[in-house]
């Protein structure tokens, strides 16, 4: 977390960062392109308005931590983390490539990565120990981690679930980047884990539910813990591919690459977005 | 609670362990125990993490003694080492201890992508490991756990064989800046001879030497590998034993001289024949061109019996009058192998 953008500047940030990382996902022929774009606005609010976390201090044990369980949605985290200086965005000329440390999911050799991430159902166990680590030590710092709405059907989610209210956890935030698809449909038809509020409430969360593409209200609800005494479940309603028409809630842009074609409508959707922007401003 | 159990020593054996001057030790959990608290009252960044496991892995002292510095997680032992990661990755010396056979399967994806993968230096304690927790059946035996994390790069692996080797394996653990799992049992050991040899990471000690036999041992075998020595000795047989605490990262030139020096080679160990520290030395022999006798003792590829530790050592011939036997029979000349010369490995 750097300088303090306005509502339209991390607006404005949105819309580039949608159009790196389908820049990025088409130069390397693969990625996670609709779950990327449902989160990727959860990530500009982390990082641009909450984390307190920057290449200066990343390298010490005091400062806020993220970690992406559903790793898979690495290209938006990439772009979010070189938009904030931890590497050169250039270095993503080699995402997916040989001997690359820019593979499809999370590693710490990557500048700014707190954690290996991939197979799915890790990322809150790991984020409830850096949470009673902090705890422990007597520092401020707070612990965020992205879920799947999808991945909540692991069932190791619920045993950090279990421990995390356990230990009254107020300083972890759980982010569940609910875009209703999964690989193979509908969450709800794949394995339904609804009423989601109820079951992060009957294991002693407190449970906020937003509009995860909205950028002011995800600031609201991230900007503090929820509640004293109990760990905090964001549930950020968003859409899979959100931003770009025809991927929008489209199960098969889970792992789609854009053809030449597509990639130029995407652009020209984008372009037309900031020109929107650029004309309310004015 | 269980059938009394009958010791793990013959008559026989209990005479020669008198002989050589051994003494009966503590149970290696004991001393894991006592030395963790022992550390951990020095340093506040060692935890002890545990799934229910406080009373089986003997930390009630250190849970009275340190309250804040163990971590319950109840029953969820995936949770237990995502949460040892994650301690870890903040500064932490964590130490996740769970028995054995939950720990190293039940969690092996957390241990692989969260510890290894991720290089947190975190701890795996695996407790009353092998057939420690015999008569419970096959869902508590560890048998698989060398062989599945020597497929996994990046975490040693260690079963020390006496109390001296527990707590050198725990000080080194404290310290070790990438993970580490160690694993051990719950019955009292002999402590070993030579107890002055040093403890080193991926080194074997030599307990004793000679060149009939080298019997390359790991684990709570390793005692069962000295007796034998001691019996094969009173037949004219000599053997080297070697202890390796350190399955991984393994002594490769100790095997490989054990091989060129000896003229047969008997790998022991309380682990399935597939991946364990046998295979591990199978493979380097093979790859160094050496054609020594060799065979591997551990619990074969079949349904595993149950009963105490002592029983099944006894049923698969770990014990030390097994071991003595493999080894007069290996020796024979109708266990040769069809090549005429026991070792032919390319020299310097």
């Amino acid at each position: 977390m750097g300088k303090s953008f306005t509502d339209h500047e991390l607006a404005i940030k949105s819309l580039h960062y949608r159009r790196d990382v389908l820049k990025w996902i088409k130069h390397a022929g693969a990625g996670h392109t609709g779950g990327s774009l449902s989160c990727v606005d959860i990530l500009n609010v982390l990082y641009n308005r909450i984390l307190n976390v920057s290449p200066q201090n990343f390298g010490q044990l005091d400062h806020d931590r993220y970690v992406q369980s559903k790793g898979h949605s690495v290209e938006a985290l990439f772009v979010v983390l070189a938009d904030c200086g931890f590497f050169d965005a250039s270095e993503l000329e080699s995402l997916c490539g040989y001997d690359s440390h820019f593979v499809g999911h999370p590693t710490r050799k990557v500048p700014g990565i707190e954690h290996n991430t991939g197979g799915l159902g890790h990322g809150l166990s790991v984020s409830v120990g850096m949470a009673i680590g902090a705890k422990l030590d007597g520092r401020a710092a707070r612990i965020f981690t992205l879920l799947g709405d999808g991945e909540l059907a692991e069932g190791s989610n619920w045993e950090a679930a279990m421990s995390a209210a356990h230990y009254n956890l107020d300083n972890l935030t759980a982010i569940i980047d609910c875009n209703t698809l999964q690989i193979s449909g509908r969450t709800r038809e794949v394995m339904n884990n609804e009423p989601l509020d109820a079951k992060f409430d009957a294991f002693g969360w407190a449970v906020r539910r937003v509009d995860g593409h909205d950028l002011a209200a995800l600031t609201t609800v991230l900007a503090t813990p929820c509640e004293s005494g109990k760990p905090c479940a964001v549930i950020a309603m968003t859409r899979k591919g959100r931003g770009i028409s025809f991927m929008e809630d489209v199960g098969k842009w889970h792992h789609g690459v854009p053809n030449d074609a597509e990639f130029a409508q995407a652009m020209t959707e984008i372009n037309t977005q900031l020109n929107n922007l650029a004309e309310v401003a004015s | 609670m269980s059938a009394p159990s009958p010791s793990m020593y013959s008559k026989q054996a209990a005479a020669a362990a008198d002989r050589m001057g051994l003494v009966m030790g503590k149970a290696n959990l004991e001393v894991f125990a006592a030395t963790l608290q022992m550390l951990a009252e020095k340093d506040p960044d060692i935890l002890a993490v545990t799934s229910d496991s406080r009373g089986s892995g003997k930390l009630g002292p250190f849970a009275k003694a340190l309250p804040k510095q163990i971590v319950e997680v109840g029953i969820a032992e995936q949770n237990l080492v995502g949460v040892a990661a994650g301690l870890a990755a903040v500064g932490k010396r964590v130490f996740a201890v769970s028995p054995a056979c939950f720990l190293t399967a039940r969690s092996l994806e957390q241990i692989k992508n969260d510890v290894a993968y991720s290089d947190h230096p975190a701890c795996m304690i695996g407790i009353s490991a092998g057939v420690s927790y015999g008569a419970l059946g096959s869902t508590h035996h560890s048998l698989h756990d060398f062989a599945v994390l020597r497929a996994i790069n990046n975490i040693d692996i260690i079963a020390p064989a006496d109390n001296t080797e527990a707590e050198a394996a725990v000080r080194f653990a404290t310290l070790a800046p990438h993970p580490v799992y160690l694993r051990f049992g719950k019955a009292p050991l002999y402590t070993l001879p030579q107890a002055n040899l040093p403890i080193e990471r991926g080194k074997a000690r030599l307990l004793r030497d000679g060149k009939d036999v080298a019997l390359i041992a790991t684990g709570e075998c390793v005692i069962n590998a000295v007796l034998a020595a001691e019996f094969l000795a009173a037949e004219g047989i000599s053997c080297r034993v070697l202890s390796l605490p350190f399955v991984r990262p393994l002594d490769e030139d100790a095997v490989l001289a054990a091989a060129r020096e000896c003229k047969a080679v008997l790998t022991v160990e309380e682990h399935m024949v597939h991946g364990g520290l046998g295979e591990a030395c199978a493979g380097l022999l093979m790859q160094a061109g050496a054609s020594c006798r060799f065979r591997m003792l551990g619990i074969p590829d079949a349904y595993t019996v149950t009963g105490s530790q002592a029983d099944i050592f006894r049923h698969y011939r770990l014990h030390a009058e097994g071991i003595q036997q493999a080894a007069v029979s290996i020796l024979s000349p109708q266990s040769a192998p069809q090549t005429p010369s026991n070792v032919s490995l390319p020299r310097d």
